[in-house]
């Protein structure tokens, strides 16, 4: 005879069957549907890799694979859940400098042409600026710096051969900025008819209105994906974009657009909706023209620093929800963020604004500057909201330390040429991270060569240190080593960062899989695994 | 001696001076605009290379030399005005579609939103100008002239705005544009709230015109000869008074017609309409030159030509109008 303990057992157990597989029906994915996602601006071309921004991923990853993906379960991107995709395997050479990767076979482009280790070559290739198909931009060229060969050995193996031992290479490849090009189409081509193995198919872009994608019926993963289709109309006024989502005529709004105070306002009116808010991996930052008076002086570079009370960006501008930090991404979110206890012995990062803004007039009274004799400049800033409106506060700061700073906006269309020719003492920047990983924040912004080392530093010791925490694989030495290279890019005020950004996304409960990451907005498109639960 | 082969002689040289005088405001007009596109900083190189956050001056060099925008500027020019004419437009910079394609595509919703505006605006504005007018200094008038007044003052932006927001409140849905209606009439509604929201300003305008030229005219002589004569006071106000008051309004029709393709930039934006508006202020953000430039011009030529229909338009109206002379 069974005794009480085990009958209980057993009860209880029948008890959960009894309940959990109406549960489970009720979960089953349902196939059919068009998801409808807000799409915030024109994204202007199809072609991922000549994008740099989340507006050209959301819509047209689903277009898409990668040999690799971020394990879309998790709710943080991570270096030990990656997944297969186009690669069923993978491995590393003994000395760490080799990364070798079965494929998948019977894969097919959407134009019904096979899948094979030729595209992955002509993918790298294209993205080292080698090879005949030529991207006509290529942002994420520091990336794969180290990648100094494409080897295939028959159609489905493929090896990467890098010059020194660089585990994060797997992190890059799973982002989302990794799709796999057909080598038979055109970078050109790609831009405004894009071909992929992804779940949807390509199917139309009317510039500044919409975007459509179809359900790939040859999809490589059984079952999938659940979507009939994906359409993306383009609402640029983000009022018109929030009440459509109110209103039910769009099911998701676009990754990240939903602001702190617009979140209150869209639950209130939509209360059974679902919103994630959290950090975008985007940073406000400061540019300094080291090379231009009076920011040729290392103590006024410092003041600067030193007056910009964080807290306050962050409670103005995100309700206090932003994060303070470094260049990497801040712990909880980010895996790399280094600890409070070091990040506050940085100047500037101390809690106590006063004392650091007395030290900072200090400096400046030091130069001669004072109450009577203050320092005129310009803050320069692009003409978009999100760079205003911390260029405005941080003109605030700057007058606490005898800085008169007037506002200058400039067109987007001069940005960059504005700062690439170094015509600036002081910016207003914003800097977005493709994935949470040293490699790709120190080589693409730190870098002495990079493209998108907009300011120019250049420090070849520091740069060393990048490789030698590429290299590294015990991960707690190579945080170390991490928090080392932050601090002091901190210290030398390569790029001051002043708060980490937040963002948050809102679906209609009839969204079902869709899971945002908390430390990167790149990466979580392809949709394959969504459905719709009406 | 009435010779009616001259009075046809000298339409015709009327219509040739006009002619002539149209293509001498576009040639202008196309001068400007060529010249206004490249006076503003930045090209649609500096635009790719920002949305990247990076500069690297041997793409930069290559993309320009790519796109034509490298040749010296009467080149540049040339190449698109002599393109204009034999009806080669060009590529857009951004799409890289054909700009005929790509303008093609916008001017049928544009056109919708038009016609339903200036319906909307004739509909509402004529009618309550003259009850306004001939019920002068009485409620009605007042009453019509405060609602004209916030016709006029309420900004677009955000009366469009409120618009969507009560429908949302109200109704559960939003009257924004789509592409793929359910059926005509459902076609006919989503741009008849929008049409309305601008039909709403304009009709304010015209109907505090058509009141005041009404007025003016209810003063005139002849409306005091008519009245005398037993003219009953419908064929007074309407046959005599509204015909001869209607010049005016036909000018402002005639200049509101011409905005309302190139000028919703407001509406459509909030609306989220593509029309021609939001398209060519798209282009200019992203430095799109074939489409800017090219529809600048189409824009011109529809406004000169309106204005044109306009004033052939009087002649009909006021037979002392001759264009013969």
């Amino acid at each position: 005879m069974l005794s009480p303990t085990r009958l209980l057992l057993a009860a209880t157990m029948l008890f959960a069957s009894a309940v959990a597989v109406p549960i489970a029906q009720a979960q089953e994915p349902k196939s059919g549907g068009i998801l409808r996602v807000q799409q915030r601006d024109n994204p202007g071309s199809a072609s991922i890799h000549e994008g740099a921004t989340v507006s050209v991923n959301a819509p047209f990853m689903g277009v898409y694979n990668n040999l690799v993906m971020f394990d879309t379960k998790n709710d943080r991107d991570r270096m030990d859940a990656i997944v297969p995709e186009l690669a069923t395997e993978w491995s590393w050479s003994a000395d760490g400098k080799a990364l070798t990767f079965k494929l998948r076979s019977g894969v097919k482009w959407h134009d019904g042409k096979p899948f094979t280790s030729a595209d992955v070559k002509c993918t790298m290739d294209m993205l080292k600026g080698q090879g005949e198909n030529k991207l006509r931009i290529n942002p994420r060229r520091a990336w794969y710096s180290n990648v100094q060969e494409t080897v295939t050995n028959g159609d489905f193996e493929v090896t990467f051969k890098m010059g020194w031992a660089q585990p994060s290479l797997l992190g890059m490849l799973a982002s989302g900025y990794s799709p796999m090009y057909p080598c038979h189409v055109s970078a050109a081509s790609m831009r405004t008819k894009p071909i992929g193995t992804g779940p949807f198919r390509f199917v139309e872009f009317k510039q500044n209105e919409i975007i459509r994608l179809a359900r790939n019926p040859d999809y490589w993963k059984p079952g999938r994906p659940y979507l009939d289709g994906i359409e993306m109309p383009i609402i640029t006024t983000r009022a018109t974009a929030m009440l459509a989502f109110i209103a039910g005529r769009v099911d998701m709004t676009f990754p990240t657009e939903v602001s702190p105070p617009i979140l209150a306002d869209v639950k209130s009116q939509a209360p059974e909706s679902i919103c994630h808010m959290g950090p975008t991996n985007v940073s406000v930052n400061l540019i300094i023209n080291r090379d231009k008076a009076p920011f040729d002086n290392p103590d006024l570079r410092r003041a600067m620093a030193l007056t910009i009370d964080r807290k306050a960006f962050n409670d103005i501008l995100y309700n206090g929800t932003g994060s303070l930090g470094a260049a990497m991404l801040p712990a909880p979110e980010g895996v790399w963020g280094m600890p409070q206890s070091i990040l506050q012995t940085i100047a500037g990062y101390g809690p106590d604004v006063a004392k650091n803004r007395a030290e900072a007039r200090a400096l400046m009274e030091k130069h001669g500057y004072g109450p009577n004799k203050r320092l005129s400049m310009k803050v320069a800033t692009r003409n978009i909201q999100v760079y205003r409106d911390p260029a405005v506060i941080l003109i605030d700061h700057l007058r606490e330390i005898y800085v008169d700073g007037e506002l200058e906006i400039v067109e987007t269309a001069a940005w960059h040429s504005k700062i690439a020719r170094k015509d600036y003492a002081v910016g207003l920047n914003l800097t977005g991270n493709g994935i949470d990983d040293p490699d790709q924040n120190f080589f693409e912004n730190y870098a002495c060569n990079s493209e998108r080392n907009v300011t120019g530093y250049c420090n070849k010791p520091l740069e060393e240190m990048f490789v030698k925490q590429s290299q590294e694989t015990d991960i707690e030495k190579r945080k170390q080593m991490v928090w080392e290279i932050d601090r002091q890019l901190q210290e030398d005020l390569a790029r001051p960062i002043i708060v980490h950004t937040v963002g948050g996304t809102c679906w209609h409960p009839t969204v079902i899989g869709f899971n945002p990451a908390v430390n990167a907005i790149y990466n979580r498109y392809r949709y394959d695994d969504v459905w719709l639960n009406r | 001696m009435f010779l009616p082969w001259k009075s046809e002689a000298r339409l015709g040289a009327y219509l040739v001076r006009r002619s002539a005088l149209m293509l001498l405001t576009l040639f202008g007009i196309s001068v400007i605009i060529f010249v206004l596109l490249r006076i503003v900083p930045g090209n649609i190189v500096d635009i790719l290379f920002d949305t990247a956050g990076m500069i690297d001056p041997a793409d930069k060099a290559r993309i320009e030399r790519d796109l034509g925008i490298d040749l010296p500027l009467p080149q540049q020019y040339f190449v698109w005005i002599s393109g204009f004419f034999s009806g080669n437009l060009g590529y857009s910079y951004v799409s890289e579609k054909l700009v005929v394609a790509e303008i093609a595509l916008r001017i049928p919703v544009t056109l919708k939103l038009a016609i339903l505006a200036l319906f909307f605006t004739v509909a509402l504005g004529v009618p309550l100008g003259v009850i306004s007018a001939v019920r002068q200094d009485t409620a009605i008038d007042y009453t019509l002239r405060v609602v004209s007044l916030s016709g006029l003052s309420l900004p677009s932006f955000w009366l469009a705005l409120l618009i969507l927001m009560a429908f949302v409140s109200w109704f559960g849905m939003i009257p924004i544009y789509t592409d793929t209606p359910d059926s005509i009439w459902d076609e006919i509604l989503l741009l008849a709230v929008p049409a309305a929201a601008v039909g709403f300003r304009s009709s304010s305008l015209v109907m505090r015109l058509t009141r005041s030229a009404m007025l003016e005219v209810l003063r005139q002589d002849y409306i005091r000869t008519a009245r005398a004569k037993g003219a009953t006071r419908n064929s007074v106000n309407y046959r005599h008074a509204l015909r001869n008051a209607l010049l005016p309004v036909v000018t402002v029709l005639g200049i509101e017609a011409a905005f309302l393709i190139g000028g919703l930039i407001v509406t459509e934006t909030v609306f989220n309409i593509p029309g021609v508006a939001r398209f060519l202020v798209e282009a200019i953000r992203s430095r799109d030159y074939p489409i800017v430039q090219n529809l600048v011009m189409m824009i011109a030529v529809v406004v000169v030509l309106v204005n044109f229909a306009v004033d052939m338009l009087y002649a009909t109206l006021d037979p002392r109008i001759k264009y013969t002379d």
